[in-house]
C-alpha cells in the first residue's frame, strides 16, 4: 500500500503540517529536495514544466522558479530565500507566489527529514503563514492547480478526438 | 455567533465527542460520563456541533439521542481533497525519482 499523506490544517491556525513517509533512506529524500535537477522532476503537476531561474540550495541561498505550460510559457513564478540547509535533516526557507496583487504574502516552510527503521524516512513539512487568509489562499491554489490539471487531461482527450 | 464546521472541529473535546457518537448514538448522560468536564460544558460543545450540523438530535421515547452526521463530515474532507490530491501526485512522482536515484547507486 502506498504511504499515506497526513495533512493537519486547523481552521483557526496560521499553519499547515504535511507528513508523509518514504520507503527510501533519508539522505536520498533530502537530496531530492535540495538538488534542483531532481526537484524539477517531481514538484510540478503532470501538465506543467518547472523551469529554474536560480536555485542556490544552501544556508543563505535563494531560489526562483517558473511553472510553465507544455509550450514552455511561464504561468506562475515562485521565489524565496533559503534560511538553513542542514544535511540530511532540515531545510528552512521562505515561499512566495508572485501572482498575487501585492507582495508580502510569504510563508516560512520547514522540512524535517526523520530517519525511520528499515532505511525509511518521515518527512514533515511545516508551513507558517502571516494570516489565516494567506493559509487558505495557498490551500485554494492547490485546488486551482488540481482543476487546471483536470482541464488539461480533458484537452488531451479532446485532442485525441474521443 | 454561528460557528462553521472548521471551528467546531478545531476543539479536541468536540472531536472526541464525534468519535464517540460515530461509533453509536448516545444520550446526553451517557456521553457526559466519558468526560471529566461538567455536563454543562459537554452540552455546550454539543450545541456547537449541532449548530453546524455535525450532530443531529433524535427523540426516542423520553430520551434524546445524539447522532453523528457523516454527510457534513464529508463536506470537510471534500474541501481538503484537491490540496491532498496535489500532494499525492507530487509525492508519488518523488517516489519514482527516489527509486531511480537508489538504483543508480
Amino acid at each position: 500500500m502506498a504511504n499515506q499523506i497526513k495533512i493537519t490544517a486547523e481552521k483557526d491556525k496560521q499553519e499547515v503540517f504535511i507528513t508523509r513517509e518514504f520507503d527510501y533512506p533519508r539522505e536520498l529524500v533530502f537530496k531530492a529536495h535540495a538538488d534542483p535537477d531532481l526537484l524539477i522532476q517531481w514538484l510540478g503537476p503532470d501538465s506543467r514544466i518547472i523551469k529554474i531561474e536560480k536555485y542556490d540550495s544552501r544556508t543563505g541561498g535563494s531560489y526562483r522558479y517558473f511553472v510553465c505550460n507544455q509550450a514552455g510559457k511561464p504561468v506562475a513564478a515562485f521565489n524565496g530565500v533559503i534560511h538553513e540547509v542542514t544535511f540530511p535533516e532540515r531545510i528552512m526557507q521562505t515561499f512566495e507566489f508572485e501572482g498575487l496583487p501585492e507582495r508580502g504574502h510569504v510563508s516560512l516552510d520547514t522540512m524535517l527529514f526523520e530517519e525511520l527503521p528499515g532505511n525509511r524516512t518521515k518527512l514533515i513539512i511545516h508551513s507558517v503563514f502571516r494570516s489565516i487568509e494567506d493559509k487558505e489562499g495557498m490551500m485554494q491554489s492547490g485546488v486551482e492547480s488540481g482543476v487546471n490539471e483536470g482541464y488539461v487531461k480533458l484537452d488531451n482527450l479532446l485532442a485525441k478526438g474521443i | 455567533m454561528k460557528r462553521d464546521v472548521f471551528q467546531a472541529l478545531a476543539d479536541p473535546t468536540r472531536r472526541a465527542i464525534l468519535i464517540l457518537i460515530a461509533a453509536q448514538a448516545m444520550t446526553p448522560n451517557a456521553l457526559a460520563e466519558n468526560f471529566n468536564s461538567s455536563r454543562q460544558a459537554v452540552s455546550k460543545h454539543i450545541k456547537i456541533l449541532t449548530e453546524c450540523q455535525l450532530v443531529k438530535q433524535e427523540q426516542s421515547g423520553r430520551e434524546i439521542y445524539y447522532h453523528f452526521n457523516p454527510k457534513k463530515m464529508k463536506e470537510v474532507a471534500d474541501w481538503l481533497e484537491p490540496f491532498r490530491q496535489m500532494w499525492e501526485d507530487r509525492f508519488s512522482k518523488l517516489d519514482k525519482v527516489l527509486l531511480t536515484l537508489k538504483n543508480k547507486k
